[in-house]
C-alpha cells in the first residue's frame, strides 16, 4: 500500500528498489508484475484512513531523511521517517514481527522497556516449560507402578529445589539471549526504554532519568503484552501470596498451596507443585474446573490431572480477600459464593498462587495522543489488528498485536499477528485466521486444542444451519503410546460431515501439544478431512492418533479430485 | 508391521514395486478399521446386548424378590417393615410399571466391546448418596479397548458402590446399586453388602476398599479426643487436600482427628495414624513423598525391611528422607557388611612430611595431595593392597592407582578420585584435587570422578582425631584412616628421648585378598616414604 510490490517474472529473489528512502519496497511472490496495493481491501483501507495515509507519501519519497525537522512538528505526521516499522515491546510477538519485517526488507526498530523476550521468555511459557520438564520426570520416577510396568527400578527420586529453579532461570536467559542475538544479527535496532506514542507515526522512548528520544516510523506496532492480573482484595507479597512471576522463580515449594484460577497457568502450576510434593487447592469462580477447555476433554483431564493427585478444589467461588502469611498466621483466603455473594468458606494454606489470568500492559503508552481509549486495558483493534480510536475510526499506521489487544493471549498468536501486520504493511492484505491458532497446556499428559469446542461448534451450527460431527480416538489403541506405557488420552475431532471442514480438534494425551499442528495446519490451509485422511503417518508414532481420528470421521463429501499428488511419483 | 514399515525397508519396497503400496496401505487400513469396528461395537453395544428385554443393557431392573427385600430390611431395624413396597411402587412412572418390581436396581458391568469379558472401574463419577438423573455419567469403565463413561438410564440415588475404583468385575456383575428414593437406600445398601461379599475383585485388595459398604468400618481407635494442644472454641477443621482424600478412602471421620500439622491442620499422616496405617514417609523440604499407593514393593530393600521392627518414633520427631547422595552412602554402608575386614594400625613419624609441607604449601600443595601421593607410591610397591575382590573367587589387580579421598559435602559424603596418583607429580595432583573439590561442591562430578577409586584415603586429623576406624567401601581392597599428627615423646634404641611428630594411620582391608602381612608391609613402606618425604617431590 504505502509501498509498491514490484516483481519481475522469472527473477525470483531480485529486489528492485527504486527508492533508497523506502526499503519498504518489498518482494512479493514471483508472479506476474503487479501492484499489490491495487486490491479491493486496500481500497477499503484507504477509504477509511483519509488522505493522510501512506499513499500520499508516494510523492514525498526521495526526500532525504530529516529526522529533526519532522520531530519538531508535533501532531502532524512527519514527512520522512527514521524507520519503516517500530515495534513497541520485544516479547515474542514483537520479535516475530521484527524478524518478518526484516525479511520483507523493512528498516525496523524494536523498543524494549524491560527485557527482550517479554513475558513468554522471562516470566511465562519458557521458564514454566523448564519446571514442567522437571515435574514430568519426577512424576515418572515417582510412579512405581509405571516404572514397574516398564521393568525399571528407581529408588527414592528426589530433587534439589535450587537446581530446578536454576534450570528454569538458565533456560530463560538462554532463550532471551538467542532472541536478542537473532534480532541484532538481522540488523533490527533495539532501542531501550519505555516507548510512548506521542503522535501519528511518532514514538518517544527513553530510560528513566535520561532524555527522551523521538523516532518516527511509517508504521507502529504496539506489542506491550500483559502482566499477571490480580483481582482486588488480594494482597500479593511475593512470598506466600504470589503470581506466576514469582512462582516461576521457585523460591519455595510450600506444603500446601492454593491456586486461584484453573486455566492453563493454574493447571500447569498444579502439575509442577504436586510433582514436587505440594498439596494443591484450586479456587475457581466458574462452576467447573478448566472452564476454557472442551467439556469432554476437561472432564477427562480432571480425572487424570486432578482427582488422583493431592488436589482438591472449590468451584463457583470468588476469593475476595487473600492475606499473606504473617505474625504466625497462615495465608488466609476468604471465599464467597460466585452467584449469591454470600461468604462461603475461609481457607488457611501455606501459600496462594494467583492465576486468574493476565491484564494488558498498556498504561503509559500514550494512546490518548492518537485518540484511542483502551477497553479494560486492551487496545481495540479490527480484524486486521489496526487500532480503532474513540470514534470507531481506524488510526492510520498503528497496529496492536498480542496480549495487549486481548484477541488471543498466546505467545505464538502474538507472533502470528505480528507477521500478519507486516504482511499488511508490505501490501499483502493478510488476515490471520485465529481459529487456526493452536493452544496447549503442558501438564502431564498434555492438553492441546485448535478451533472450536464442541459446544461452540454446536452453537455455530445451529445459527448457520449445518450439522456437526464428532469423532474420537483413544491413545489406548496407539502402539507408540502403549510402548511408552502412556495409553491415557483422547483425541476429539469436531467437523462438518457435509463438507469435511475441520471445526476443532482437542487432544489430551502424551505429547498432545506437539500433535495438534497437523490439525491446526489443516485448518489454516483449509484442508478437508476427506483429503487429509489419505496422508500417510509413520508407524508407530503418536501422530497415528490423529490419522485414525481423521479416518474415523464420517464425511459425506468426496475427496477433491486434484489431490496433492495426482500422478504416481516414482521414488 | 514394524519391519514392513521400518524406514530401512520401506524405501526399498517402494523401489522394487510400487504396487506393494496399496496392499501395505490396505493392511494398515484394515488393522485400523478393525479398531473402528470395535469402537463401533462398543458404541452400539447398548442396543445390541443380550439383555434386550431390559430397558437398559447394564442397568437392569433386577427382580429383587420380596422375601429377600424383606429379610434385608428386617436386618435394618430403622426401616419400618410396615412400609408397604407397593405404596412406593405406585409412585413410579407409568412407562416403567411393566417391568419394575422394585425401585432398587443393580448397575451392571457393561460389555463395552465384543471381546470384553471383564472391566475395570476407572473411577466413579458419582459418589454414594449422589442423586442421579437419566443420562448422567455414573462410572468410568476401562475395557480392553478404552475408557468409557457409563450413563444411567434412570433417575435415582446411587445407594451403594459394590465394586470400587481400581477393581475389576466380570461383565454382567453388579457394580453398584441404584435406589429410587431415599427410603430405599438402606435396603439397597444391605443388598450391596451381600453383593460385595460375593463379588470377586481380581485386583489385590489394598486396605479396606471403599466398596465394602457393608457395615460401617469398626470405629478406629482415634487419638485421644479433644487434645489440649489445639486451640479450643469452635475452630473449624482444616485438613489438607490429600488428608481429605485419604480420610474418604479409609473412611476416617475427619472431625474426630486431631491435626498435628502446621496451625493445627490435619495432615495425611494424621489420617494414616487414625486409620491405623503405618505412616508414609513425610515429605520435608527436599525429596518427595511417594505417590499414594500404600503398598511399596521393592523400594530400598534394606530400608523397607526395617521399619516394622523399629520402635515408633518419638512424638515430635521429624523424618527427613535421604537425599540421593545419602541414599547411596546408606546403600554402600549396608553392602560393606558382606565383606570380611580387619584393621592394622601404624604410627608414622611426620617431621619430614611436615617440613616438606611447609615448603611446598606456598606452591599450592595440600596435605591431602601429599598423603595421596605417599599412599600411591606405597601401593605401587604393594599391588595387592591396590587390588579388589569382585566375586569372592579372585583377585582383581588394578592397573591404575586411583586414590579416592573422602570429603564431607553439604550433609553428604563423596569420594573424588585422584586418578593415577602414583604417576602425577605433587603439583599436578594438588591442582587436580582443587578442581575435584570445586566440582564436588557444584555437584558436577562425573561418575568416573568419584567411583573409579582403587584405594581410599580418609583424613580426620584436622579435627584433632588421633585415630579412627574406616569402613571399607565396596569394590575396593583397602581404606586408610589418617589421624592427627601430634608431638610425641619417643625413646630411641640408645635410650635417648626426643619429641617427634607422630601420626596414627589405620588401614581397613578385605581379608579375602589382603592378609595381615600384606598390610603390615604396605604400612611399613608408607611410613618410610613419609619419613623420607623428599621422595614425594621426585
Amino acid at each position: 500500500m504505502h509501498s509498491i510490490c514490484f516483481q519481475a517474472t522469472g527473477v525470483p529473489g531480485s529486489n528492485y528498489i527504486f527508492d533508497s528512502c523506502s526499503p519498504a519496497l518489498a518482494i512479493s511472490k514471483p508472479i506476474n508484475l503487479r501492484f499489490c496495493g491495487l486490491r479491493k481491501e486496500a481500497f477499503g483501507f484507504s477509504g477509511l484512513t483519509h488522505s493522510s495515509s501512506g499513499r500520499v507519501h508516494f510523492s514525498s519519497r526521495g526526500h532525504s531523511k530529516k529526522v529533526s525537522a519532522s520531530a519538531e512538528s508535533n501532531g502532524s505526521p512527519p514527512k520522512s521517517f527514521d524507520y519503516d516499522l517500530i515495534i513497541i515491546g520485544a516479547g515474542v510477538g514483537g520479535h516475530g514481527a521484527a524478524l518478518h519485517a526484516v525479511e520483507k526488507g523493512l528498516k525496523t526498530a524494536i523498543i524494549e522497556g524491560d527485557v527482550v523476550g517479554g513475558t513468554c521468555v522471562n516470566r511465562g511459557c519458557v521458564p514454566s516449560k523448564a519446571l514442567l520438564a522437571v515435574s514430568g520426570k519426577m512424576r515418572e520416577l515417582q510412579s512405581e507402578h509405571h516404572m514397574k510396568a516398564l521393568g525399571l527400578q528407581v529408588s527414592a527420586a528426589g530433587y534439589d529445589r535450587q537446581g530446578v529453579a536454576d534450570h528454569a532461570n538458565n533456560l530463560a536467559s538462554k532463550i532471551q539471549s538467542n532472541l536478542t542475538n537473532s534480532m541484532k544479527a538481522l540488523g533490527v535496532d533495539i532501542l531501550t526504554g519505555v516507548g510512548t506514542i506521542v503522535g501519528p507515526q511518532k514514538v518517544k522512548y527513553g530510560k528513566v532519568g535520561f532524555p527522551d528520544n523521538i523516532v518516527t516510523a511509517k508504521n507502529i506496532i504496539i506489542a506491550t503484552g500483559s502482566v499477571p492480573f490480580v483481582p482486588k482484595g488480594i494482597e500479593v507479597d511475593g512470598k506466600t501470596v504470589i503470581t506466576s512471576d514469582h512462582a516461576l522463580k521457585l523460591e519455595s515449594v510450600p506444603d500446601w498451596i492454593a491456586i486461584v484460577g484453573s486455566g492453563y497457568i493454574g493447571l500447569e502450576f498444579s502439575d509442577v507443585y504436586t510433582a514436587l510434593g505440594s498439596e494443591v487447592t484450586f479456587i475457581e469462580a466458574l462452576d467447573q474446573l478448566m472452564p476454557g477447555f472442551d467439556p469432554e476433554i476437561g472432564k477427562l483431564a480432571q480425572r487424570v490431572l486432578i482427582n488422583p493427585r493431592k488436589i482438591d478444589y472449590h468451584t463457583g467461588v470468588f476469593a475476595t480477600k487473600i492475606t499473606p502469611a504473617k505474625d504466625g498466621k497462615p495465608v488466609i483466603i476468604e471465599l464467597i459464593d460466585a452467584k449469591t455473594k454470600e461468604p462461603k468458606d475461609t481457607l488457611e494454606v501455606d501459600a496462594a498462587l494467583i492465576a486468574t489470568g493476565r491484564a494488558p500492559f498498556t498504561n503509559g503508552l500514550g494512546l490518548e495522543n492518537v485518540n484511542v481509549v483502551t477497553q479494560r486495558g486492551f487496545v481495540p483493534v479490527d480484524e486486521r489488528l489496526r487500532v480503532i480510536d474513540t470514534n470507531g475510526n481506524l488510526v492510520p499506521h498503528l497496529y496492536c498485536i498480542g496480549d495487549a489487544n486481548g484477541k488471543m493471549m498466546l505467545a505464538h498468536a502474538a507472533s502470528a499477528q505480528g507477521i500478519s501486520v507486516v504482511e499488511q504493511v508490505t501490501g499483502q492484505g493478510h488476515v490471520l485466521n485465529h481459529l487456526s491458532i493452536p493452544a496447549a497446556c503442558f501438564t502431564h499428559p498434555e492438553i492441546s486444542m485448535v478451533g472450536l469446542t464442541e459446544p461452540q461448534a454446536r452453537e455455530k451450527a445451529q445459527k448457520e444451519g449445518f450439522e456437526v460431527g464428532v469423532a474420537k480416538t483413544s491413545f489406548k489403541a496407539n502402539t507408540k503410546a502403549l510402548a511408552e506405557n502412556e495409553g491415557e488420552g483422547l483425541a476429539k475431532l469436531i467437523y462438518r460431515p457435509d463438507n469435511g471442514e475441520i471445526l476443532g480438534v482437542h487432544i489430551f494425551g502424551l505429547h498432545a501439544a506437539d500433535l495438534i499442528h497437523e490439525a491446526s495446519n489443516a485448518i489454516a490451509l483449509g484442508t478437508r478431512i476427506q483429503d487429509i485422511k489419505f496422508a500417510v503417518h509413520a508407524h508407530p508414532t503418536l501422530s497415528e492418533v490423529l490419522d485414525e481420528l481423521f479416518k474415523s470421521a464420517k464425511v459425506k463429501a468426496a475427496a477433491s479430485s486434484h489431490g496433492p499428488v495426482s500422478e504416481p511419483v516414482a521414488v | 508391521m514394524q519391519t514392513q514399515f521400518g524406514s530401512a525397508v520401506f524405501p526399498r519396497l517402494l523401489r522394487r514395486s510400487l504396487s506393494y503400496i496399496p496392499s501395505i496401505l490396505y493392511s494398515l487400513h484394515s488393522l485400523l478399521n478393525l479398531f473402528h469396528f470395535f469402537r463401533f461395537l462398543s458404541n452400539s453395544s447398548p442396543q445390541s446386548q443380550k439383555h434386550k428385554e431390559m430397558a437398559s443393557p447394564f442397568l437392569s431392573n433386577t427382580i429383587i424378590s420380596f422375601s429377600s427385600s424383606l429379610s434385608s430390611s428386617s436386618s435394618l431395624p430403622r426401616l419400618a417393615p410396615s412400609i408397604p413396597f407397593s405404596a412406593i411402587r405406585s409412585k413410579s412412572t407409568p412407562r416403567r410399571i411393566l417391568t419394575v418390581r422394585s425401585k432398587i436396581r443393580e448397575i451392571f458391568m457393561p460389555a463395552l466391546s465384543s471381546t470384553m469379558t471383564e472391566g475395570k472401574i476407572v473411577s466413579w463419577v458419582k459418589s454414594e448418596g449422589d442423586v442421579l438423573s437419566k443420562g448422567e455419567s455414573v462410572v468410568v469403565v476401562e475395557s480392553d479397548k478404552a475408557d468409557m463413561d457409563v450413563e444411567t438410564f434412570y433417575d435415582g440415588i446411587l445407594a451403594a458402590i459394590v465394586v470400587g475404583e481400581g477393581e475389576t468385575a466380570p461383565v454382567g456383575a453388579a457394580i453398584g446399586i441404584l435406589a429410587e428414593t431415599e427410603d430405599e437406600i438402606a435396603e439397597a445398601k444391605a443388598k450391596a453388602a451381600s453383593k460385595s461379599g460375593a463379588s470377586t475383585p481380581s485386583a489385590p485388595p489394598p486396605a479396606p476398599t471403599p466398596a465394602a459398604a457393608s457395615t460401617p468400618a469398626p470405629p478406629k481407635s482415634t487419638p485421644a479426643p479433644a487434645a489440649p494442644t489445639v486451640a479450643e472454641g469452635p475452630r473449624k477443621t482444616v485438613a489438607t487436600p490429600y488428608a481429605k482424600k485419604l480420610a474418604k478412602q479409609h473412611k476416617v471421620d475427619i472431625e474426630s482427628v486431631v491435626g498435628t500439622g502446621p496451625y493445627g491442620r490435619i495432615t495425611p499422616e494424621d489420617i494414616e495414624a487414625a486409620a491405623g496405617l503405618s505412616p508414609s514417609k513425610k515429605n520435608v523440604g527436599l525429596a518427595v513423598v511417594v505417590e499414594t499407593k500404600p503398598a511399596a514393593p521393592a523400594k530400598a530393600p534394606a530400608a523397607s525391611a526395617a521399619p516394622s521392627s523399629l520402635p515408633p518414633p518419638v512424638p515430635g520427631s521429624t523424618v527427613v528422607p535421604f537425599t540421593t547422595m545419602q541414599s547411596a552412602v546408606s546403600k554402600n554402608m549396608v553392602e560393606s557388611l558382606s565383606v570380611p575386614t580387619f584393621r592394622v594400625g601404624y604410627p608414622v613419624t611426620t617431621d619430614a612430611l611436615d617440613a616438606l609441607y611447609e615448603k611446598v604449601k606456598p606452591k599450592g600443595v595440600t596435605m591431602t595431595a601429599l598423603l595421596a601421593k605417599a599412599a600411591a607410591m606405597a601401593l605401587a610397591q604393594h599391588p595387592v593392597v591396590n587390588s579388589s575382590c569382585k566375586d569372592g573367587k579372585s583377585f582383581t589387580y588394578n592397573s591404575n592407582i586411583n586414590i579416592a579421598v573422602a570429603v564431607a559435602i553439604n550433609g553428604g559424603l563423596i569420594t573424588p578420585v585422584l586418578q593415577d596418583a602414583d604417576k602425577l607429580d605433587l603439583y599436578l595432583l594438588s591442582q587436580k584435587w582443587k578442581e575435584l573439590v570445586e566440582k564436588a561442591r557444584a555437584k558436577q562430578l562425573q561418575p568416573q570422578e568419584y567411583n573409579s577409586g582403587t584405594f581410599t584415603l580418609s583424613n580426620l586429623g584436622m579435627f584433632g582425631v588421633d585415630r579412627f576406624d574406616a569402613i571399607l567401601p565396596p569394590g575396593q581392597g583397602a581404606i586408610m584412616a589418617v589421624g592427627a599428627s601430634k608431638p610425641t615423646v619417643v625413646a630411641d634404641a640408645d635410650g635417648f628421648f626426643s619429641v617427634k611428630n607422630k601420626m596414627l594411620v589405620n588401614v581397613t582391608a578385605d581379608h579375602r585378598i589382603i592378609y595381615g602381612a600384606d598390610l603390615a608391609a604396605f604400612l611399613q613402606t608408607f611410613s618410610k616414604i613419609v619419613e623420607n618425604a623428599e621422595s614425594l617431590t621426585l
